[in-house]
């Protein structure tokens, strides 16, 4: 068992390790200023970041609730529900994307489609940030989801009931000890909706666009690059998001640490 | 006093129906029977957690059959104590008297007088991880009375601790009832503990519940 744990680890680490070889190996020093100095890549990252923290936010903000209820409530149809919130992780990124275009642009009706009624108040989605936006957070709040309903699953309801006899009503309850016992599942959950953000790259494509300084996000600068032949800028794109990802994923986890406080501190 | 009258709770796929018995003020009652038998839905649906179908349930002379938990003056120790993981026992005795609203100078008194009636002033500044059942307990204990509450609620409290801490626990449970004053429902499946702290002996069979005698020992 040990041993193809080791396999996997080994794959994943060689992946990586090819990158950085090959990023090593065929871009120089100036290269690599040039790379970062280029006007679409600095905001491309700007954009990547922005995006994708907005996307966890948005994640969480859903996922907590939802994942309450499914954790918490019997209800008619739930099977159903669970079963739908999944549907974005099991689905092919591109479908998503289409999908999205299409509820946006063909429904109900060409001439009658949501784009068009944001667009009457001003609002532009199809094409723009907000497509990427919609995009990430079509397939990372479900993963955010998922985590925050077995992150309620392992709390006992019956600190929620305590809380009620010492005078909380249900949302004193929620807010006064279900979300400080649920905090590290809340931080992995928007960890994950924000590296599985940066990740996405199907449905940003179709719904968004890879548009140089408008929707260039760093997954689709890696496809461009590629597309133009130019494998150097996309490794070098690649090995940034590598260490972006575990970047954020570090200081997740040392914030998290900290505000647990250990064994004597609140 | 702890009075239920003709009361029929549901709870999923089971009901228990016609309850009634009485507690008198200042009272320590135990509710004996076997696992499965209903007795926590019993005193769920005395804490207001869970729906009363029909019936209603007096607590301190008090109609509290549709009130929310919050508003019923009790205390509740779960079976396993269900101590909030990320505060420290400090804030797990103050928890009641913050949400209550009480100044702080009061909360800050409770606390060290609740810490020291039940020996865990040692422990206020740590977290529940870590803690002995024994410990456990005490601070559940203790931050089901923080509030002053008129009717304590204890579900199957000592079920998990070994021997010598149940002892010590039996000896603590009937020191802090009298000192504080409360009314006392105590649910457990054996027998030798109920005759070791209760004032009443109630026992529930096959869905009804009779009351054993009044014991002297307790």
């Amino acid at each position: 068992m040990a041993s193809l744990a080791l396999m996997y680890l080994l794959l994943i680490l060689l992946m990586l390790g090819a990158d950085a070889w090959y990023g090593f190996t065929s871009v120089s020093g100036s290269e690599l200023v040039d790379i970062f100095r280029q006007e679409s890549v600095q905001h491309s990252i700007l954009l990547t970041l922005f995006t994708c923290t907005v996307t966890a936010i948005l994640s969480i903000l859903v996922a907590v609730p939802t994942g309450y209820l499914l954790s918490r409530y019997q209800f008619p149809g739930k099977l159903l529900i669970d079963a739908i919130l999944d549907m974005p992780i099991v689905l092919p990124p591109l479908v998503v994307g289409l999908s999205l275009l299409l509820l946006f642009n063909k429904f109900p009706t060409d001439t009658t489609s949501f784009e068009d009624l944001l667009n009457k108040v001003g609002i532009k989605v199809t094409f723009n940030v907000l497509a990427i936006i919609l995009a990430q957070f079509s397939v990372a709040c479900a993963f955010a989801v998922r985590t925050m309903r077995n992150t309620f699953d392992q709390i006992s309801p019956r600190t929620e009931q305590v809380a009620q006899t010492l005078g909380c009503n249900r949302c004193g309850a929620f807010f006064r000890v279900v979300i400080p016992e649920a905090w590290r599942g809340i931080s992995t959950a928007g960890t994950l909706a924000w590296t599985r953000a940066m990740g996405e790259f199907g449905p940003i494509l179709v719904f968004a666009g890879a548009i140089p300084r408008k929707t260039e996000v760093l997954s689709s600068t890696v496809y461009l690059e590629i597309s133009t032949g130019s494998l150097e800028t996309a490794v070098v794109v690649s090995l940034m998001m590598v260490t972006i990802a575990v970047i954020v994923l570090v200081a997740v986890r040392m914030w998290d640490r900290g505000s647990q406080g250990g064994l004597y501190h609140d | 006093m702890i009075k239920l009258e003709n009361l029929t709770v549901r709870a999923g796929g089971f009901r228990i129906e016609n309850i009634s018995f009485e507690i008198p003020t200042g009272s320590y009652g135990v509710l004996m029977g076997r696992t499965g038998s209903g007795k926590t839905t019993i005193l769920e649906a005395i804490c207001g957690l869970k729906q009363v179908l029909s019936g209603s349930i007096c607590l301190m002379d008090r109609e509290v059959t549709r009130k929310p938990p919050g508003e019923r003056g009790i205390g509740f120790v779960p079976q396993d104590g269900s101590l909030f993981t990320t505060k420290t026992i400090r804030k797990h005795l103050a928890f009641g008297p913050t949400v209550h609203g009480w100044k702080s100078g009061d909360i800050v008194e409770r606390v060290e007088e609740l810490a020291d009636d039940l020996g865990i002033s040692h422990l206020l500044d740590r977290k529940p991880h870590g803690l002995s059942g024994g410990e456990r307990q005490r601070v559940a204990l203790g931050r089901a009375l923080a509030v002053r509450p008129g009717v304590l609620c204890l579900d199957e409290p000592l079920s998990a601790l070994d021997e010598e801490t149940h002892g010590e626990l039996i000896d603590l449970l009937k020191k802090v009832t009298v000192e504080h004053q409360v009314t006392v429902l105590h649910i457990t499946h054996s027998p030798r503990e109920a005759e070791q702290v209760g004032d009443l002996l109630f026992r529930i069979e096959e869905g009804k519940v009779i009351e054993v005698r009044a014991n002297p020992v307790g």
